[in-house]
């Protein structure tokens, strides 16, 4: 009897705190859809929990804006997000993967090196790191609002630490053994067992990319490379008279739906948990 | 270099391969961030911002900027981050822990636990200001949050929420509680998946129940993960900026109890003042590393030495 | 292991590769080739030789909003690219559209680096025009990147004669030079319901309740009295601010000493005293409540607005259905009016800088000659949009028209209203460190009033927040 209460309770209690959760969680997103099918007026006069009238009005809008294109957008948005997580992922393993089955001189001085610059605030050298991409010709293009992610500090500490938590070395050497070469172990073996730690970092790096607006907004300058918080900032610019929270919503709602397609494709990695099982000792 | 003969050419022909692979690392931070940090590091001893376009300095100072520094309230505004962040990251911490055990407990059925480990990361999607142009509406003075405290009879004025140091300090930390829980227990989720199943099979035929098996298997063996939550968490709590900026609408108003260090920071950038810009940043890289470092080894110290030991072997 | 490092040494190539494309994709050219038609000889005849060189104007601004005005407007268009992303001029002349949004100071992040960069910059990429705000203009204007609009682009002071002198003394630099020129006027009124005037005042005429609001005494007299009947007289903190910022009696800054006027003081005690007795709601501009309190619900005597704020924000606000019909009947549609208020002040506005080293300065010219001195293309502007345009003439004009009248305003003729108090606007003590002190001082007192601290400590944390702002500023002085 006692055995089995237990448990009871402790998933009682769990879907208690998950129901708590998940409301707070999408009440964000139901607000978020209830204020693009809004006026300007009625938004800016308060909050209501039921929809407007306005929602082909404000789509019509945002999509008739011949300064908003939304298309290129997405389009550029996707490219960068999706660029970022590739080159951030990818690179932090194997950044990682080389301080932590190698041992090499500067293998320690290199690990100190990484940590030391993940602590580095960015705010300061942006400016330098736009005269910087200015001087490489690299000025309104999309290149540098993703290459530079190929160092990405916190990504590689990410894959160090799970490294450490699971990937043998024994299998690296098993490999080795049946003569494999570093690049072949590399990515045949280390990768797929990396491949939950890669789909979480791919999600933040894609997510963050997806939402950053200060170093595009500065690098950007043509209307057709601009991605989407851009855009949603030059709404936000419109003067009085053309100021329309219905778009500025409805906006934030369509640059909110591939990425959340994007998520739900990648979260099925980590929902599965593929690795199960494929760490054997 | 005193190794011996045997022992560095081994390592030499292993070793070159630990180069390669962090070859294309290396070479992009040096080519895309190197030369800003440096130059902050740089600027921090001159005089150096503009007043309107024009242009004032570079010139060399030594360390006025850092005096300058120690005697404004810079402690002040370390305080209210820190006060800021521990808002947010005690729940986040304990939520997250308690999900991913949840989880990733192969004898807890719970049904949708599909979605709901979809859904607790979502509001992270949403971008900071969108989020707190959201928290704006929820919490204004006529806002829904007020007018259910008053129907429910708990206040009879409404909150003025934002004109609060512990409403703002509690905004802040709520936001960012919302948008990280869901993070964290991603990335603890990560990590206990990555721990061998053999393990908990072991640890339940032995008779251990839930509680024990988190504490003495989970916990260790997520440990790495853990540090590096903490130590991330840590930095961005330290770098907490668009939050609290855009809550308070820049001004980290009231009484400049919700100005975090890096909107100080931010402040000096509307002149473009690079000398104390610079040396904000220094010292709060400073700060920032001693706090990481120390992290770092303290609680990977044991851990560490095993570690190296299984490394050794697999290179020879 | 050779093959991998083969591999990888490939990767490194594509890379660099990427890169040096990427070099090449930037530097694109503009397909401008001007084609030689009879409208090109006659715009560009005073320029001559020069066409070449000049066939991309390039205009930066933040939004759409001088677009089109000058795609609506200017005579010379031909026409306007679908994506809106140039204009194209009788001549060839191709206009480039360089939007950057303000958020984050974006904008002026953007156009700082271009201008100090704009002699390395190639001709056909250098800024020609570009647009700035009131609050930050003197930033732009007492700087080297600005033309003069006489001197330099050859405005005459006959042209610009018909503009209202506030509007040229916010773009006039130190040295009495004129550095830029705007389309619109932005004077303020203060916009009061009739029906809570009414009640309070006994009358909603527009010229008794000016007479019992005409100055800050009477304000506060009537304050008193509103409250009494269970109104508010402002709906927030920051409502009236304009009104005392545009009244001080010396700029904020003499030398490297922030010098408080008086005047802001007087705000502070007001402000503080209509929230203490409860005269206000203790909004801020632009927030939830604060709109709320301009509809159908708000228990708020008046607003002080500008020109674009009355037929429009107002007029939005006012509605209890949005979507519905803008007629009486709807929410409180006809129950403001509008009287000049305590003191005039603007709100708002924009105007038009040449950039120096411009290789268009004709075109330049050209164009602040038309979309800011043509009186019939200026009236034609205010009729058409409702902005209310920078022509005194031309305003005057639709002031004493009798039949002009708006029904949002139970009929009345807000231009004329508009026209007087424009003219009594003086902004001469106006300089380049007018945004960042309003905003800190704004933000410091709001702290005061809130009760959240004293006043010595909303004082030291305006003094704190400016020498953040401004490194060469050493002190603040208190009236």
């Amino acid at each position: 009897m006692n055995k089995k209460k237990k448990p009871g309770f402790r998933t009682v209690l769990a879907y208690i705190v998950l129901i708590i959760l998940t409301f707070l969680c999408l009440f964000f997103f139901y607000i978020l859809i209830i204020n693009s099918t809004r006026n300007h007026f009625e938004i800016q006069r308060g909050f209501s929990f039921l929809p407007g009238k306005a929602f082909l009005t404000n789509l019509k809008n945002v999509l008739n804006d011949a300064n908003i294109p939304v298309l290129s957008g997405i389009r550029n948005s996707l490219i960068v997000s999706t660029m970022s997580a590739i080159l951030a992922t990818y690179f932090s393993a194997m950044t990682a993967y080389g301080l932590y089955a190698y041992d090499f001189k500067l293998k320690k001085p290199a690990f100190i090196f990484i940590l030391l610059i993940l602590v580095m605030p960015t705010q300061v050298t942006a400016l330098g790191f736009v005269r910087l991409v200015t001087k490489m010709n690299l000025l309104d293009t999309l290149y540098p609002l993703f290459l530079p992610s190929i160092a990405s500090p916190a990504v590689f500490y990410f894959m160090y630490s799970y490294m450490q938590s699971s990937l043998p070395l024994d299998l690296v050497e098993a490999a080795r053994i049946d003569g494999s070469g570093e690049f072949r172990t590399f990515n045949r073996i280390v990768i797929p067992i990396m491949k939950p730690a890669l789909a979480v970092q791919a999600i933040f790096t894609f997510v963050n990319a997806w939402n950053n607006y200060f170093i595009p907004a500065l690098i950007i300058t043509s209307n057709n490379k601009k991605t989407l918080p851009i855009l949603i900032a030059a709404l936000r610019s419109a003067d009085f008279l053309k100021f329309d929270m219905g778009k500025v919503y409805m906006m934030i709602t369509i640059a909110i739906v591939p990425i959340i397609i994007v998520y739900i494709f990648l979260s099925k990695y980590i929902v599965e948990g593929v690795t199960l099982g494929g760490v054997k000792e | 270099m005193k190794v011996p003969a045997k022992k560095r050419k081994q390592n030499v022909s292993y070793g070159k391969w630990g180069y390669i692979f962090i070859l294309p690392f290396f070479l992009v931070f040096f080519i895309f961030q190197l030369i800003p940090l440096v130059s902050t590091i740089y600027y921090s001893f001159f005089e150096y911002y503009r007043d309107g376009l024009t242009i004032v300095g570079p010139t060399f100072v030594g360390l006025d900027n850092y005096k300058a520094l120690f005697s404004s309230d810079m402690l002040k505004y370390m305080g209210n981050t820190i006060i800021m962040w521990l808002i947010g990251f005690i729940p986040q911490i304990i939520v997250s822990l308690v999900l991913a055990a949840w989880f990733t407990d192969l004898r807890m059925r719970i049904r949708g636990k599909q979605f709901f480990k979809v859904v607790i990361y979502m509001p992270n999607l949403i971008m900071a200001s969108a989020f707190a142009m959201l928290f704006f509406a929820l919490f204004s003075d006529n806002g829904p949050v007020n007018s259910a405290l008053v129907t429910m009879g708990l206040i009879k004025e409404p909150i003025r929420f934002l004109s609060s140091v512990i409403g703002t300090r509690g905004l802040v930390g709520l936001m960012n509680f919302l948008m990280w829980f869901g993070n964290t227990t991603i990335l603890l989720m990560a990590a206990v998946m990555g721990i061998s199943p053999s393990l908990f099979e072991a640890a339940e035929l032995d008779g251990c129940n839930h509680r024990q098996i988190f504490f003495r298997i989970t916990l260790p063996m997520i440990r790495p993960i853990l540090v590096y939550v903490l130590i991330t968490s840590m930095i961005g709590g330290i770098q907490m900026f668009d939050v609290p900026q855009i809550l308070t609408n820049g001004t980290g108003r009231p009484d400049r109890s919700a100005t975090s260090i890096i909107m100080f920071l931010n402040n000096h950038l509307y002149s473009k003042n690079y000398g104390m810009a610079g040396a904000i940043s220094v010292v709060l890289f400073i700060i920032c590393a001693i706090l990481c470092i120390g992290v770092y080894f303290t609680l990977n110290k044991d851990d560490g030495n095993e570690h190296k030991k299984k490394k050794k072997g697999a290179v020879k | 292991m050779k093959k991998n490092a083969k591999k990888f040494a490939g990767l490194l190539l594509a890379g660099s590769m990427v890169l040096s494309l990427a070099a090449c994709g930037s530097s694109s050219g503009s397909e401008s080739t001007p084609k030689d038609t009879e409208a090109a000889a006659e715009a560009s005849s005073a320029a001559g030789d020069e066409a070449k060189a000049g066939s991309t104007l390039n205009i930066w601004c933040w939004n759409d909003e001088f677009q089109s005005r000058f795609n609506d407007y200017y005579p010379e268009v031909k026409e306007v690219a679908a994506d809106k992303s140039t204009t194209t001029l009788n001549d060839g002349t191709v206009v480039k559209w360089t939007i950057n949004p303000n958020e984050n100071s974006n904008y002026q992040n953007k156009l700082d680096e271009a201008l100090l960069n704009q002699e390395s910059t190639a001709d056909e990429d250098k800024i020609d025009i570009f647009l700035i705000e009131a609050d930050y203009a003197l930033k732009y204007v007492d700087s080297e990147y600005t033309l003069d609009v006489v001197n330099d682009i050859g405005l005459t002071d006959s042209d610009l004669s018909g503009q209202y002198q506030y509007t040229k003394d916010i773009v006039t630099d130190s040295n009495g030079a004129l550095k830029g020129t705007t389309w619109q006027a932005t004077p303020g009124l203060f916009a009061y319901r009739r029906s809570i005037a009414k009640d309070v005042l006994g009358t909603d005429d527009p010229e008794q309740v000016q007479e019992a609001l005409s100055d800050w005494d009477k304000f506060n007299a009537v304050a008193e009295q509103a409250n009494a009947k269970g109104y508010k007289m402002l709906s927030g903190y920051d409502d009236a601010y304009r009104t005392f910022s545009n009244n001080v009696s010396a700029p904020w800054v003499d030398g490297t000493s922030v010098k408080v006027d008086a005047n802001l003081m007087k705000w502070v005690e007001q402000t503080k005293e209509f929230t203490d007795k409860g005269y206000n709601n203790k909004t801020s501009l632009w927030d939830d409540g604060w709109a709320a309190d301009q509809g159908p619900d708000g228990d708020v005597f008046g607003f002080f607005y500008s020109t674009w704020g009355i037929n429009f924000t107002l007029l939005g606000n006012s509605l209890a259905d949005p979507d519905g019909a803008e007629e009486v009947g709807n929410g409180i549609y006809g129950d403001y009016a509008v009287c000049e208020g305590p003191e005039p002040y603007y709100w708002g506005g924009t105007w038009i800088c040449a950039a120096a080293g411009t290789d268009n300065k004709d075109l330049v010219k050209d164009v602040m000659l038309k979309l800011t001195c043509d009186s019939d293309i200026m009236k034609k502007i205010t009729l058409d949009t409702e902005d209310y345009t920078n022509n005194v003439s031309a305003m005057n004009e639709i002031a004493e028209d009798s039949t002009y009248g708006s029904s949002f305003l139970g009929g009345q003729n807000h231009i004329a209203l508009f026209a007087k108090s424009a003219e009594k606007i003086d902004m001469s003590n106006a300089g380049k460190y007018d945004q960042g002190c309003n905003e800190k001082f704004q933000a410091a007192f709001k702290d005061y009033f809130d009760g959240n601290v004293d006043l010595d400590t909303a004082k030291e944390n305006f003094e704190t927040a400016i020498t953040e702002l401004y490194p060469n500023l050493t002190e603040v002085v208190w009236p």
